[in-house]
């Protein structure tokens, strides 16, 4: 019993789901945020093993800058809840609603 | 069973359970700390597939800068616990893992239609050079030297913009 890259990317899909499922249903603004973390993560598990099983190192370049972009957007992003926070008090999405009409 | 095994499983289903904790506690401090294990875990999955330099980044990076980051915002916000994860509206929740669920089997259905091991032999000597500090450093200041700077512009593009919007008022 050996582990193929089936395995991988059997595991990188359960975790993009869970994360799905997070950003779906919580309603806290910065676990949502998270939940987009660990999508990004399966990305990465996906592109680690492709380039593993390839002998190519093409795809752990391609998850540099993936974690690069996800760390320039959690600053964003972050900063952007504290300034939400600081006009309405509240971390919820639901109650944030400013663009709707 | 080799050890290879062994271990793919262990982190496999550490990672995997760890995913599941996070998205249902209520108290954002916990699900963030169980998202630091995830990701530890998922660094350990990239060792036994010879990415060295990824997990020590994986390790830096997301559990050490960008989760530091997001308990900080944490703690200075205090966001009240959200109610259980089935207390409320529960059609919506139960709507949600069917779409996920959906998602998923699409992926499963892919993967084993593909037959991607079928088609791929790991050689373990190039994938072991391949995962080195030495082959990426070289291929990120040869071939991908403009990603790279782009990169860089990018972050400082990030922190400027960070500062500015999370800034009191605009002068």
């Amino acid at each position: 019993m050996t582990v193929t890259i089936e395995h991988y990317l059997l595991l990188s899909a359960f975790l993009f789901s869970v994360g799905v499922t997070g950003v779906l249903t919580r309603r806290n603004a910065i676990v949502v945020f998270m939940s987009i973390e660990l999508m990004l993560n399966s990305a990465n598990l996906t592109l680690v093993a492709f380039s593993s099983y390839l002998g190519n190192s093409i795809g752990h370049l391609f998850v540099f800058f993936v974690m690069t972009v996800a760390a320039a957007e959690a600053a964003v992003g972050l900063a952007i809840i504290i300034a939400l926070f600081r006009l309405k008090l509240t971390t919820n999405i639901d109650e944030i609603n400013i663009l709707k009409w | 069973m080799s050890l290879e095994t062994i271990l793919f499983y262990l982190f496999g289903s550490l990672a995997a359970i760890a995913a599941v904790i996070m998205i249902t506690r209520s108290n954002a401090v916990i699900s963030a700390l169980f998202l630091i294990l995830n990701m530890a875990s998922l660094a350990g999955l990239y060792l036994i597939l010879n990415a060295q330099f990824i997990a020590v980044a994986q390790i830096i990076v997301y559990a050490g800068a960008i989760m530091v980051l997001f308990l900080f915002v944490i703690m200075l916000l205090k966001p009240e616990n959200e109610r259980k994860f089935m207390a409320s509206s529960p059609k919506v929740k139960i709507f949600a893992i069917f779409i996920a669920a959906i998602v998923f089997f699409q992926f499963a259905y892919m993967i084993f239609l593909g037959k991607p091991s079928s088609l791929v032999a790991q050689d373990v000597d190039a994938s072991v050079q391949a995962g080195t500090v030495e082959e990426i450093g070289r291929q990120l200041f040869t071939n991908y030297v403009l990603p790279f700077e782009a990169a860089g512009f990018l972050l400082l593009a990030a922190t400027i913009g960070a500062l500015v919007i999370s800034k009191k008022k605009f002068e």
